[in-house]
């Protein structure tokens, strides 16, 4: 419960960072790095985020929808055109502060969202093989933050489950209830483990929001702000998780992937101005659960594919400002089951890799921790 | 927990101030079975199909007008969300939840209408799109009630064939490229076609389910067989005009030659001869039956009502009641309330933020008034679902609402249930004694601290509140 409260800032007169335990790995004041994991639930088309423009077979197959990239921040030699909704994104990569691989896929190959997001999230092989998330294990490693893990959700994700209590945030359009009624509640749980555990975290991450007059916000930005000053707090989260969803688009792909991006863009440009000064310590990874088909299906929008795009991000990124792909080609035999971009780069050796260079971790011991179902993977170099 | 607060809460929907301790449980649950009502009574004064179809052409008429007269006027922003129509649109919806929501409230068959609720978040449709706001609730009341005690293949027929669903998966606009219409529209170098989602859906989400053996080729061939399945009026451009003239009243199920994908289908290595519309009812007939349809509905209906890992032996007595039945749901309902199992006294399930506010309302006598503004309280009543984080359908996702304790039990989603507390136990009349309530629902299963935090509240109101988010209400 201490170890809460100090994490949530609640109550200044408690300990502060400098108390916290010494850290038994390398790297100067290792509870100043941040990181975080954006999951872009429903299958996002990384060709029409990231569009290999200099690939004829992309034009030939994408026919109109190739031509809504037009404008965007061009990238990896002329290769790739960033979609022109993500102009934030397309300065940070300008600015060398943001990367991208493409044609990346975790270890699913089936077309299921539901057991895709499972293994990205799980880091199993199999869906529903794993009970507990890579980013759950990844705090298992860093032993300072164990407490000081958030997910912007009304409950943990997949991802951030493990032994470690997770905190969970989502703005409420709902009056806070009074205080005299928590303390109440308080006393009703006292003797329920998992209840009183829930509550616990609850009202201290209220606490916060309240200290940081956000309560109440809605909104691609205004979650963003939220999430960047969370972080951005001397005693505040530094593993968190936030969750965009509506990437399935089966139909009218066009105008809905405009607006989602713009979207996306908003978050990651107010997480970044929320985070301020820390954002040069700060790691995000996006990544979504497979791509989507290469052709444009029946009704202007593509079906569930395979390869798919990552993105990452940060003040201080290392080997940033480039597009990493091995990249496999569209053309129709070069495809998977003839129709998916051929997923070349294991997302779990991303993942892997790019974390331990963040928090200055052994790549191949943090590799086997974080994926310990595929003892194979080895950390991604470019 | 009692034999009684099993029956009361794990199978049915929380007890009610005046219920009486259960001599009988299993009789109780059983005799509901006859007793169930199919239709509701406040479902006639519902708008119809062709109505709401109507209505959304002419919000989407007033959207377009309202656009081009921003664009006039050089404003940048379009509030289209409070055009009347927007508004009266979205009252459709709400109104088929205030049904939904009153019915279970005052339901004396709450385990049927458990079932109800489950069975129409297996076959979930997601109010995300612009015209399955209106039509969600239809499906529910027209395709699940009826079929909720008949056998799954007529279910999974009636929903495949409704409106709501062909939307929500893409049907209505998916084309058979060699069908005469596909031809026709290639010919003017058309790119629109065959959309796979009700196909792949139907085999990973309705019947065999996800790893269960079907491939990428067996979708397809779904898909290509569903081509023509479609509804009067719906969707965009040519494909709405031919509906349109092919068919009857707006938004009903319809068969369109013109559309379908001719030729011979091959599904889990059967053939399947080109015969119209009854093609797809023999393919759904055989996915209804297959083994693998059973275990996973099985494993379904035994995680909802047992435990979020459900024990593999009484799922496997499940599926082979439902093979031997042919799929007689009622069967299957009979061998769950039977089973030992069901009856073991652990709260194993977390309440869903519908479960609890259901139970909150029935705990309560009723859903309060909102007298203040009578005309909100439909839009009141759903907004309370959305706030704690269950949006009555809208899961936003085929796969429908997660049906175990992880996905529910957060530390975000707790809050929020003791804020909508407090504002429901405002309602309370000073008259109402909580300790009372509390021992009369909840007998000798009252956990001590629950009996003292509730008679230590400042007033009736609070104590309710307090009851309303004890533990006893958390789980069932």
């Amino acid at each position: 419960m201490l170890d809460r409260r100090r994490f949530l800032g609640a109550a200044g007169a408690l300990a502060t960072t400098a108390l916290l335990p010494r850290i038994a790995y390398a790297g100067p004041a290792a509870t100043e790095q941040r990181f975080v994991f954006i999951i872009q639930r429903g299958a996002a088309d990384g060709l029409h985020i990231l569009a290999p423009t200099g690939d004829p077979a992309f034009l030939k197959q994408r026919g109109v929808m190739a031509d809504t990239v037009l404008g965007g921040e061009v990238l990896g030699e002329s290769f790739f055109t960033l979609h022109p909704s993500l102009k934030r994104v397309g300065l940070l990569a300008k600015q060398k502060q943001a990367r991208f691989v493409h044609a990346s896929a975790s270890a699913y190959r089936d077309r299921s969202h539901f057991d895709g997001q499972n293994v990205l999230e799980s880091g199993g092989r199999q869906p529903y093989t794993e009970k507990t998330g890579w980013v759950g294990r990844l705090l298992m490693q860093l032993p300072a933050m164990q407490d000081r893990a958030m997910a912007i959700a009304p409950s943990v994700p997949m991802a951030m489950r493990g032994s470690t209590q997770v905190a969970t945030y989502a703005p409420s359009a709902l009056s806070d209830a009074s205080d005299d009624i928590m303390t109440r509640v308080s006393a009703l749980y006292a003797d329920d483990a998992q209840l009183a555990s829930l509550w616990d975290s609850a009202r201290a991450t209220h606490e916060l929001a309240d200290n940081l007059d956000l309560d109440g916000h809605r909104g691609a930005a205004a979650i963003g702000m939220l999430a960047g000053q969370m972080l951005a707090q001397p005693d505040g989260a530094r593993i968190m998780m936030m969750e965009s969803d509506g990437w399935d688009m089966h139909s009218s792909q066009a105008p809905r992937m405009a607006m989602q991006l713009k979207n996306l863009d908003a978050m990651i440009a107010s997480l970044a101005d929320g985070l301020g000064a820390a954002w040069t310590k700060t790691l995000v990874i996006v990544a979504s659960e497979f791509g989507r088909t290469v052709a444009i299906n029946g009704t202007a929008g593509t079906d569930h594919g395979t390869g798919g795009l990552m993105m990452l991000m940060g003040g201080a990124l290392d080997g940033a400002g480039q597009v990493d792909a091995d990249w496999p080609g569209l053309n129709p035999a070069a495809l998977l089951d003839g129709r998916d971009l051929r997923p070349t780069i294991a997302a779990e050796a991303v993942i892997g890799a790019s974390l331990a260079a963040h928090f200055s971790l052994d790549p191949e011991r943090l590799m086997a921790r974080l994926y310990p179902s595929q003892p194979g993977l080895k950390p991604f170099r470019a | 927990m009692r034999k009684t607060d099993i029956a009361w809460s794990r199978f049915g929907l929380g007890p009610r101030p005046g219920d009486e301790p259960l001599t009988d449980p299993i009789g109780w649950l059983r005799d509901q079975m006859d007793d169930y009502r199919p239709d509701l009574a406040s479902t006639g004064a519902l708008a119809s199909r062709a109505r709401i179809n109507a209505d959304f052409y002419a919000l989407r008429t007033a959207r377009k007008q309202a656009m081009q007269a921003a664009s006039m006027a050089g404003d940048a922003k379009v509030k289209v969300a409070q055009l009347p129509q927007s508004r009266q649109f979205r009252g459709h919806y709400e109104a088929q939840a205030a049904v939904r929501i009153r019915a279970a409230v005052a339901s004396e068959t709450p385990f049927v209408d458990r079932l109800v609720h489950f069975w129409s978040n297996h076959f979930a449709v997601s109010i995300d799109k612009p015209l399955v706001l209106g039509l969600a609730g239809l499906m529910e009341f027209e395709a699940i009630r009826p079929h909720v005690l008949g056998r799954f293949e007529d279910m999974l027929l009636a929903v495949v064939q409704h409106p709501a669903m062909l939307l929500y998966l893409d049907q209505v606009q998916s084309i058979g490229p060699k069908s005469q219409f596909g031809q026709k529209i290639a010919a003017r170098g058309r790119n629109q076609g065959l959309n796979e989602n009700l196909g792949r859906e139907i085999l990973e989400l309705h019947t065999l389910g996800a790893r269960s053996g079907y491939s990428q080729s067996d979708v397809t061939e779904l898909a290509r067989a569903l081509t023509g399945w479609t509804a009067v009026g719906l969707g965009n451009g040519p494909v709405q005009r031919l509906t349109t003239r092919l068919g009857g009243e707006p938004g009903d199920f319809l068969f369109a030659p013109p559309l379908h994908e001719p030729g011979k289908r091959t599904i889990l290595d059967r053939t399947y001869p080109q015969a119209g519309m009854q093609q797809v009812r023999a393919i759904l007939t055989d996915l209804a039956r297959h083994p693998a349809t059973a275990r996973h509905l099985a494993t379904k209906i035994a995680r909802h009502f047992i435990a979020d890992e459900p024990p593999a032996p009484l799922v496997a007595r499940l599926e082979t009641v439902y093979l031997e039945k042919g799929g007689d749901l009622r069967a299957v309902y009979a061998a769950l309330i039977t089973a030992p199992e069901a009856w073991a006294n652990t709260e194993s399930k977390f309440r869903t933020p519908w479960d609890w506010l259901i139970g909150a309302f029935r705990l309560q006598g009723g859903v309060p008034e909102m007298p203040d503004n009578p005309d909100q309280a439909d839009h009141q009543l759903a907004g309370l679902f959305a706030q704690l984080g269950q949006p009555i359908w809208q899961p936003g996702s085929p796969a429908g609402f997660a049906d175990s304790a992880g996905d529910w039990a957060g530390p975000e989603a707790l809050f929020r249930r003791v804020e909508v507390a407090q504002r429901l136990a405002r309602h309370t009349s000073p008259a109402t004694d909580p300790r009372e309530v509390a021992g009369r629902v909840f007998g000798e299963a009252l956990r001590p601290a629950t009996a003292q935090v509730v008679a230590r509240a400042e007033s009736p109101q609070q104590g309710m509140a307090l009851l309303l988010v004890a533990p006893e209400m958390m789980r069932r």
